[in-house]
């Protein structure tokens, strides 16, 4: 399948584009529902420009890197500490377990009520999230490091602490960085339905909402594209990361 | 053939293995159990200074045990082991994987990984280069130093591995089967590179192999292990000089001392 070379993945876009004019113009939906993917994209040069919309990104990039970067502080330390020993992280599994599976937004009505509703509670609630699922990967990663590995450290005089920062730490980097990109996609997710709540003012959550209230669609379609734009940048970046100082992994 | 050794090899007194010289690794009533399997009970055996010490027997009877309580993965449950006089830690050791895929740092050159070990020596960075590029020289070696592991073929990797363990200069080398991931053509190669360092260095060599051929061809002396408990079935000294060759292996005093060997391991594991 490549007779389209490079362009193959365009195939999708463009199929996606032309069954929504499509849809747009024998009316499947009212046109104010669905509104043409033309004027989507002009709200959202309209908006990136010097507009709200191009505020409320920025706003939101801000909330998502705070926590994803409060969420690795917290979340790979813990998760080497749990990891290295076994006993431990089985007595701590299923508490993170558990947590890692409740859904952020269900607590978040509880961080509301401890923090108020300003702009450090959005953040506690992603770190919150991401961090389980980092110290849940990293430990994972740990655990699962090569005996060898860490028997050839041994051997070669390496102490237990020279054996968890020169061998442990690098055999847990490729699911390090699988806790990283899940972490961030949940970290913006809760970012988002942060923003949708009661006392936000700014944000691309913020923005959706206020734009389906006041029934701008076409300006409401370009910040859920933003939104998804986001995180599949913020996904690339950390793949990059991982391809340029992962190199080994998978190999 | 013997005259061509080095001079040391007498000095050792390796030409008389029946007069070999003061042991040096000494191991007194150890014992090793894994739950209900009992591998060692009051193991004893004295391992020669400066000798190539083949460790033969059948599957699981605890030749990796042995040779990982010796450099201390594994606790013993009871015994002493002494290097010299001397404990583990203030010996100079290496220590050869059959796993080179998972023993060397994949995230590091192959130069770092040689170079690593000498972290946790007293060695001057300055003396740190020299060592590694000695090694180079002796060894004759033309592979790309500065590629990582993952880039090197599985023989090359095994000489990365190789050379990480000789780095430090140490007085006894460990290796449990370290040519039996790679093919045929490669196993060749490595032995006459392992023996040939051996002959330069007079380094005392532990090593396990599950080929016959293989550790009969590199040893001085085979020690045959039989299972449950393991005990030592026979303990044979070779005695064909070195350098052995390919030729070596249709030799008559060669074919003797395998077919003896077989003959004790194929009691051992009837008994079994
Ligand atoms: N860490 C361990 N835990 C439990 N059993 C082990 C362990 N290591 C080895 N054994 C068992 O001990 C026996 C000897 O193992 P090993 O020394 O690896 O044999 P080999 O002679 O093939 O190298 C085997 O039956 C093996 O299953
Ligand atoms: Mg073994």
């Amino acid at each position: 399948m490549d007779r389209f070379g490079p362009l193959t993945p365009l195939i999708g876009v463009v199929a996606l584009l032309l069954i929504w004019q499509l849809a747009y113009w024998v009316e499947v939906v009212d046109r104010v529902l669905l509104p043409s993917p033309g004027s989507m994209f002009v709200a959202v040069w309209h908006g990136m420009t010097g507009g709200q919309l191009l505020l409320d990104f920025f706003r939101t990039i801000e909330r998502t890197s705070l926590s994803i970067l409060y969420a690795g502080i917290i979340g790979i330390p813990l998760g080497i500490a749990l990891g290295s020993s076994v006993p431990v992280y089985r007595s701590v599994e299923f508490v993170v377990d558990f947590f890692r599976s409740t859904p952020a937004s269900a607590v978040f009505p509880l961080f509301l009520a401890i923090s108020g509703p300003g702009d450090a509670t959005k953040i506690q609630v992603a770190t919150f999230g991401a961090s389980l699922v980092i110290l849940f990967n990293v430990a994972y990663g740990v655990m699962n490091a090569r005996k060898t590995r860490l028997q050839a450290a041994q051997v070669m005089g390496a102490s237990k602490l020279r054996v968890l920062t020169d061998v442990m730490l690098f055999e847990s980097l490729p699911q390090t960085f699988v806790g990283l990109r899940n972490g961030v996609s949940l970290a913006l997710i809760i970012v988002i339905v942060a923003e949708m709540f009661i006392g936000s003012v700014d944000g691309l959550g913020h923005n959706v909402l206020d734009n389906q209230m006041l029934f701008e669609m076409p300006r409401m379609y370009a910040a859920i594209f933003v939104a998804g734009a986001l995180g599949y940048g913020f996904n690339l970046m950390f793949l990059l990361i991982e391809r340029r100082y992962v190199h080994w992994s998978g190999r | 053939m013997a005259e061509d050794a080095p001079a040391s090899l007498h000095a050792t007194g390796a030409s008389s293995p029946a007069a070999a010289g003061e042991p040096h690794i000494t191991i007194r009533g150890l014992s090793k159990a894994f739950g209900e399997a009992v591998i060692y009970d009051g193991f004893d055996l004295d391992i020669p200074r400066g000798r190539f010490v083949s460790v033969f027997g059948p599957n699981g009877c605890g030749k990796s045990t042995l040779i990982n309580l010796v450099a201390g993965l594994l606790e013993p449950d009871a015994g002493t082991i002494r290097f010299g006089g001397k404990r583990l830690r203030d010996t100079n050791f290496g220590y050869v994987f059959q796993n080179y895929r998972e023993a060397l740092f994949p995230w590091m050159r192959s130069i770092d990984n040689i170079r690593y070990p000498l972290k946790f020596r007293n060695i001057p960075r300055a003396e740190r280069d020299t060592r590694v590029e000695r090694l180079v020289d002796r060894l004759g070696v033309t592979l790309d130093l500065a590629k990582y592991p993952y880039q090197l073929s599985g023989g090359q990797q095994q000489l990365v591995s190789i050379m990480r363990s000789l780095v430090i200069e140490p007085e006894v080398l460990f290796l449990d089967e370290p040519f039996s991931a790679l093919d045929y053509e490669m196993t060749l190669f490595m032995r006459d590179q392992l023996q040939a360092l051996f002959m330069d260095t007079r380094t005392t060599m532990v090593f396990v192999s599950h080929d016959l051929e293989e550790a009969v061809y590199l040893a001085d002396d085979v020690m045959l292990l039989s299972r449950g408990p393991a005990e030592i079935a026979d303990y044979v000294t070779v005695g064909i000089p070195r350098p052995r060759t390919a030729a070596t292996i249709s030799e008559s005093a060669f074919v003797r001392v395998k077919a003896h060997c077989l003959d004790v391991f194929q009691k051992t594991v009837r008994e079994a």
